[in-house]
């Protein structure tokens, strides 16, 4: 029981430390604020400029919503085809390796040229960035389906279609929703990365506003917001995981 | 016209693709096989001899090289819906409960899939019914983790039986199982083939197992999957465990054993 405890509260007791520490070597060496500053000097800064940082961090925030969102459309859509036909799948899964391998830093100028300065690219970077892993884990959840289980439901007569939806669909959920807390956090990569070059609100916006202005408390607070952004969303997905496909994770749950 | 014979196989062969056909190398070959009308039938061989394959031919899920086989009267063209099938690996699926496990095949086969929603409730309580009969009364909601091994294997077995299939397959169910659970699990599957009267199709490598159960038992050689003894079981009926103790079953499974044996000495004797 002790353990445990000491177990859920221990990433708090982390941060908590590492907090300390910083605080404690910017004040001993007396680091000036414009190349590190202090966790206090962020707070600060955070509090001082709070409607500031929420309106970009409101911003990045639904931008990356919506590119996430198309991206568990698409995902979800390609996976199922990919996963369910061994064509498709021989077809379209070597170009799509290729493609996940390209930078996708490296496609914002060209989503500038197409759709202007805004939140256009910002959307679709986040979308590149983050459809591919929900496509594969989908895909493997349909393509790694036991052979028992397709014959029990085959010498009843069961189409194709029952196959995938009475068992493979159900089956490759726990890849889905394991996919689902990968991808959130790349898909805030993305959006930050698109709007430091192609926009002029959201976070990456105001990380590189108030690091030529040489703000460096403000810069730090912005990278906060989006990693407390990311870490929420994260710990959402991880709690609906648990919650509806708990069969999966039976070793480390009931005890 | 209705024949006698349930399942008639006429000199049926098959190869797992062109390559192995064009090669003559057949996974089973020459099978002639008559079972009668709620027979209960076992085959034995040594492992890799072609008994898998023997299931997926009568379930239709494999098509025959060369030959016909008949189920019911009628050419098998595609899977069969009359059939129900367990195997070695209880294969329940984890995201369903036991009762939903078991009531899987009615969400698929007719006539009880048009009206699956409407008579749910009369379904479940033929579920819990049967899987009263084997045992698992109370584990209704219980998930197939939650199951142990023996357990599990008699869900699977209410699965191939919810739909009252015509013909029941079973491919080593009871190969993982310790012996105790696996007499007691041979007493269900009798005591559910004694009230119902399907056809069985047992799969097995355990003589005794095949002995006790079936009426009749057939001998499968490897390399290639052959039948080379048919041998009917005439001890009598309801038979209790207390029979495999007799010498006249000894007597048989001793006779099997020596099949099994010869065929051994001659494979290794001239090697494919």
């Amino acid at each position: 029981m002790k353990q445990k405890t000491l177990e859920s509260w221990s990433p708090w007791i982390l941060l908590v430390a590492t907090i300390l520490i910083w605080q404690g070597l910017c004040s001993a060496f007396q680091v000036s604020e414009f190349i590190f500053p202090s966790p206090w000097r962020i707070a600060v800064q955070t509090i001082e400029y709070r409607d500031v940082i929420a309106g970009h961090a409101w911003r990045t925030y639904w931008v990356t919503m919506a590119g996430f969102g198309i991206a568990i459309v698409v995902g979800v859509l390609l996976g199922f085809v990919i996963g369910s036909s061994r064509l498709a799948y021989s077809a379209v899964y070597p170009l799509m390796t290729a493609f996940n391998a390209l930078p996708k830093a490296a496609f914002v100028p060209i989503l500038v040229v197409w759709f202007g300065i805004g939140i256009g690219p910002a959307i679709l970077t986040a979308f590149l960035i983050s459809f591919f892993p929900i496509m594969v884990n989908i895909a493997t959840g349909l393509a790694t389906l036991e052979p028992e289980l397709e014959d029990v439901l085959r010498v009843l007569g069961a189409k194709r279609w029952d196959v995938l939806v009475k068992v493979g669909l159900p089956r490759s959920m726990p890849y889905f929703y394991g996919s689902l807390k990968v991808a959130i956090t790349l898909a805030f990569v993305g959006t930050t990365v698109s709007e430091m070059t192609a926009a002029n609100e959201g976070i990456g916006y105001l990380l590189i506003s108030a690091g030529s202005a040489m703000q460096m408390g403000l810069a730090f607070s912005g990278l906060v917001v989006v990693g407390a952004m990311a870490m929420v969303m994260y710990e959402l997905f991880s709690y609906i995981e648990k919650h509806t496909t708990g069969w999966a994770h039976r070793g480390s749950q009931n005890e | 016209m209705t024949s006698p014979n349930f399942v008639d196989f006429q000199n049926v062969w098959l190869a797992y693709n062109d390559e192995l056909l064009a090669e003559n190398h057949f996974a089973v070959e020459d099978i002639n096989l008559q079972v009668k009308q709620g027979e209960f039938i076992a085959i034995v061989g040594p492992s890799g001899c072609g008994k898998s394959t023997f299931m997926k031919l009568t379930t239709g899920l494999k098509m025959p090289s060369k030959g016909r086989i008949l189920v019911d009267g009628a050419p098998v063209t595609g899977p069969l819906k009359i059939s129900g099938m367990a195997f070695q690996a209880s294969s329940l699926l984890p995201w369903r409960t036991t009762l939903d496990n078991v009531l899987l095949p009615l969400e698929i086969v007719e006539p009880f899939r048009s009206n699956f929603k409407q008579k749910r409730a009369e379904y479940e309580a033929r579920a819990i019914q049967l899987l009263q009969t084997v045992g698992l009364a109370g584990y209704e909601r219980k998930f197939p983790w939650q199951l142990s091994g023996g357990m599990q294997q008699r869900a699977s077995i209410c699965r191939a039986l919810i739909h009252e299939p015509k013909m029941l397959l079973l491919d080593e169910p009871f190969g993982a199982l310790d012996a105790f659970t696996r007499e007691e699990l041979w007493c269900i599957l009798r005591d559910l083939w004694t009230a119902q009267k399907f056809n069985v199709i047992l799969v097995t490598h355990d003589l005794r197992e095949s002995v006790f159960l079936a009426d009749t038992v057939y001998v499968m050689s490897k390399s290639p999957g052959r039948f080379v003894v048919k041998r009917d079981i005439d001890l009598p009926r309801p038979r209790d465990l207390e029979i495999t103790y007799t010498p006249e079953f000894t007597n048989i499974v001793h006779e099997l054993r020596g099949h099994i044996g010869a065929m051994r000495q001659t494979s290794a004797v001239t090697p494919p």
